[in-house]
């Protein structure tokens, strides 16, 4: 008989209208990384929040050693020596990596705070660990790399031995996603047990023992990682063979449909320029991508092409027409769509029904409009076609609220609200961040397709899979400049990454250089 | 209950939005209700704690606080007297709500569009309903400000709106010493319109020497009409949609188009117009005068439990002013028992836990989850298209967890 730290037996949860976990078994052995595979809405979330304690099954149960056990809350889960690092992390942003470690489990002395003997243990934890943390410093000022990191010592400074990942890559850059293996690897030598949710294959073709796939709320099964690979493992995940993208020539022509010259945006964050004189052409025909890692002008050079922020110098031009000091609207009309980065906050009013998201763009037009009045049958009747194009796939259809779905349709209905647009420029801003294989491929092929219909598509991409895998051409970018053109079909992962870290710069791009005023 | 008809009807598209909306209107009422007790409650403790304990006082109290205000045409006309300002100032507060806005300056608001529309009846002879569009613009005057601060410098309008409530109620009483023409008979009393300026008196057709009582005017045909107007405005318009996705989603707006900055300046415009109406309503009735106040007056706070207690929906406003302009007038019932302090005491415990119908709306949802849960133990074959859970409204906290989860 196998030693089993963790059994979730025959769990099964209900939510109306769907079953998000039908009978599934989950086994974790002492000691080892185990993966939990599946696409977006395949039930790991839901399986996760049960052997956290946030939801209570319908049926099934769960043993730990052995014995059955009743987790009812979070509490519970953490009395039994389960700790999870969420998908978002649970930290509070203005107190110190050392406050939030202890925020909970606060070590008192007659009512008073006492952090020296704390410090020492996480200090020590953090060293046997190999966590590099800056104790001292706020959650706000470090990055997402150390964010998560102090989201580990808070589960071990809580003493757990299961601990959760629940999709920790999704927010890192390849250098962090290498150094947080190590760890895991390290944890496991330590004996904690780790149960990893992912969808990224190759991430758990190199780190995990086993896997777990579940599909659509059903287990598919669980394989040891050594006796399998990655198109088994996709196969399992989504049910079919998954294609390559069949990117096919590249078909740009000599159509210019947006032209940034000198372009410069300020920062938020810092004294510096977020975009610093910034040109390029967006060519109709071809996907032009611009791959770098995060925070470095990227989402500024989006705001500045959008309307949303206004820029200090500069000129954009889109379809021969001036836009650099137009309104929102009047760019969307002259031909501008834009897939945001960040749907919650820019792509979506989450409180509105799906059809009233899905004609945020349109609402106003004649027809959707009659003398100010909103024409509600045309609404529906126009989300209803977007809804059966492009599968969006909810509870109740066009009149679900936006929040209850999931966050693959979230992402189809954005997209089906700027393509049906008909722009003759997509800006598409890391549009398949957290989304699964299937919705990724589904997304992937939407551009190209977008792209042979002769459009400009710009894409912004922090995945360099993704960059080399659709675009026509890359333009990297480095502190708020352009360092290197490059064609995907020539250049390689590591060239781009050396660009990307900025310890190289193309020759051309040298001359615009100006130093650095920090 | 007349608009909980209306709701019904209105929303055929959708079963579980009638289900939401018949929570809202179970919630409001439970909270009514244990206002009610806690009131009693306090009668109650109240005569036990007095030297010399009658227990059949509060009882009588009860009794008459709530016969009273159906004892004459007078006392009853009363309540719609009441309801007419509390739904303007209730709409003003829960149009703002809509966009996103918390307007607590509709008392200052009330105050500056009370005092124009009696400059204009008294001063500038003009009729009533001219009256009435003098407080109109006066209240939009006032609300536009905080707008304005709001929508170019992303100042807090709570903040700019708190203070403009005493700039406001100030500058009337500035603007009142300085045109004696206002108070020729008393010193600190507007003249009262029946002599100043008849005409300037909203009409009432006679009815109020039929009915023998002065309360009765067409102010509570106004406000109501006012109330589908902004209806139809929110639910059915592009100004209404564009209101409601800024207060939903201020950033989603901007990316889709929306000039957020003018929607902010025109829902402050209306909002403090409608403040702005409640006023001139109330000192065109020709029952009470204009006084100088150093304290801001109540009806513009009055509007925010209005506003509350209907979850921002005009039409339910009509049902709740209605309802506290009841708990108003019935007030004066008490006279003699009790004192004025203990009759305010009273209606502001009402009002007060009036305000937690939001929270009591949550418990019944999770009640009733419960209750379906364990049901669906019992018989599994139910498949549920109730969709209470996961359309539930989730917690900050719980947001994530539950979008990932309900796919």
């Amino acid at each position: 008989m196998e030693n089993y730290i963790i059994e979730m037996n025959n769990i099964r949860k209900e939510f109306p209208g769907v079953v998000a976990n039908d009978d599934i078994t989950l086994k974790l052995q002492k000691g080892e990384i185990h993966a939990l595979l599946g696409e977006n809405g395949a039930g790991k979330s839901t399986l996760m929040s049960i052997l956290f304690g946030l939801y209570t099954p319908d049926k099934g149960e769960i043993k730990k050693n052995g014995e059955v056990v009743n987790i009812k809350n979070p509490n519970d889960a953490n009395d039994l020596g389960i700790g999870m690092v969420h998908q978002h992390f649970k930290l509070v942003e203005v107190f110190t990596v050392l406050e939030n470690i202890i925020l909970g489990a606060e070590p008192t002395n007659l009512g008073f705070l006492t952090t020296k003997e704390t410090r020492k243990k996480v200090i020590e934890l953090s060293e046997k660990f190999n966590l590099r943390v800056d104790i001292d410093a706020k959650i706000e000022d470090i990055s997402v790399g150390m964010q998560q990191r102090v989201e580990i010592l808070k589960m071990l400074y809580r003493e757990n031995e299961i601990l959760i990942f629940d999709e920790p890559t999704a927010v890192l850059t390849p250098q962090e996603i290498e150094e947080l293996m190590k760890i895991m690897r390290v944890l496991i030598k330590e004996g904690k047990s780790i149960l990893f949710i992912s969808h990224k294959l190759n991430e758990i073709m190199s780190v995990s023992d086993r896997v777990t796939v579940l599909r659509k709320g059903k287990g598919i099964g669980t394989v040891n990682v050594k006796d399998t690979n990655i198109n088994q493992l996709s196969e399992m995940m989504v049910g079919r063979k998954i294609e390559g993208i069949e990117k096919g020539k590249n078909k740009a022509s000599n159509e210019v449909i947006l032209k940034v010259e000198n372009l410069v945006v300020p920062s938020k964050i810092h004294k510096n320029n977020a975009v610093n004189d910034i040109s390029f052409e967006v060519k109709a025909g071809e996907i032009l991508c611009i791959a770098g890692i995060e925070g470095n002008g990227q989402s500024e050079l989006v705001y500045g092409l959008t309307g949303l922020e206004k820029i200090t110098s500069g000129k954009v031009t889109l379809l021969d027409k001036d836009i650099t000091n137009k309104s929102i609207r009047e760019r969307n009309l002259t031909g501008l769509s834009h897939i945001p980065e960040d749907r919650h906050k820019f792509g979506l009013v989450l409180d509105f029904k799906l059809k009233y998201n899905l004609t945020l763009k349109k609402y106003f037009q004649e027809g959707f409009q009659n003398h100010g009045f909103i024409n509600e049958e045309m609404i529906k009747k126009h989300s209803e076609r977007l809804i059966k194009e492009y599968d969006i796939r909810s509870g109740r259809g066009a009149n679900t609220i936006a929040r209850s779905m999931s966050g693959g349709n979230q992402q189809k209905a954005i997209i089906a609200r700027e393509i049906d647009c008909e722009s003759k420029l997509l800006v598409a801003v890391q549009p398949t961040r957290g989304l699964d294989v299937g919705a990724i491929e589904n997304i992937h092929k939407t551009l190209v397709l977008e792209r042979d219909k002769g459009k400009g598509v710009l894409l912004i991409s922090l995945e360099l899979e993704e960059v080399l895998d659709i675009s026509d051409r890359i333009l990297v970018m480095y502190n708020g400049k352009i360092v290197a053109e490059l064609d995907p079909d020539q250049t390689t992962f590591q060239e781009i990454g050396l660009y990307m870290v900025g310890a190289k710069i193309q020759d051309k791009f040298k001359a615009t250089e100006v130093p650095a005023n920090d | 209950m007349i608009d909980f008809k209306f709701w019904k009807k209105s929303s055929k598209t959708d079963k579980k939005d009638n289900k939401d909306k018949e929570y809202a209107f179970l919630s409001a009422v439970i909270s009514i209700v244990v206002g009610l007790l806690v009131a009693i409650m306090l009668l109650f403790l109240l005569e036990l704690v007095a030297p010399n304990s009658d227990f059949s006082k509060p009882i009588l109290g009860i009794k008459k606080y709530f016969t009273y205000s159906f004892t004459s045409t007078s006392t009853f006309f009363k309540i719609f007297y009441n309801a007419a300002p509390l739904m303007l100032t209730g709409l003003a507060v829960g149009f703002a709500f809509k966009a996103g806005l918390f307007n607590i300056g509709a008392t200052g608001q009330y105050a500056f569009g009370a005092f124009f529309a009696l400059v204009a009846a008294i001063l500038w002879q003009f009729p009533w309903w001219a009256a009435l569009l003098v407080s109109i613009v006066a209240g939009a005057i006032w609300g536009v400000i905080p707008g304005l601060f709001k929508a170019f410098f992303n100042i807090n309008e709570v903040i700019t709106s708190i203070m403009l409530n005493w700039a406001g109620l100030y500058l009337a009483n500035l603007l009142f010493y300085n045109l004696p023409a206002m108070h020729t008979v008393l010193p600190n009393r507007t003249d009262n319109l029946a002599f100043a300026n008849p005409s300037a008196i909203l009409p009432n057709f006679g009815l109020n020497q039929l009915l023998n009582t002065s309360y009765i005017n067409i102010g509570i045909i106004i406000a109501i009409v006012v109330a589908v107007i902004i209806y139809i405005v929110l639910e059915k318009t592009v100004f209404g949609y564009e209101i409601k996705a800024c207060g939903a989603n201020r950033n989603a707006s901007l990316f889709a188009g929306i000039k957020t900055k003018s929607t902010i300046i025109f829902t402050m415009l209306i909002s403090g117009g409608l403040a702005g109406l409640a006023g001139g309503i109330v000192y065109l009735a020709g029952t009470v005068e204009f006084t100088v106040e150093s304290h801001l007056l109540a009806m513009g706070f009055n509007g925010i439990p209005v506003a509350l207690l209907a979850y921002s929906q005009p039409l339910a406003i009509i049902a709740t002013s209605i309802f506290i302009g009841f708990l108003e007038s019935s007030g004066s019932g008490l006279q003699g028992l009790y004192s004025y302090e203990m009759t305010s005491v009273i209606l502001s415990v009402i009002i007060y836990f009036s305000a937690f119908a939001l929270i009591v709306g949550h418990f019944i949802k999770k009640i009733l989850k419960r209750r379906k849960n364990s049901k669906n133990d019992q018989d599994n074959e139910t498949s549920s298209d109730l969709g209470i859970v996961p359309e539930a409204k989730p917690r900050d906290d719980e947001q994530i967890d539950q979008k990932e989860v309900v796919e």
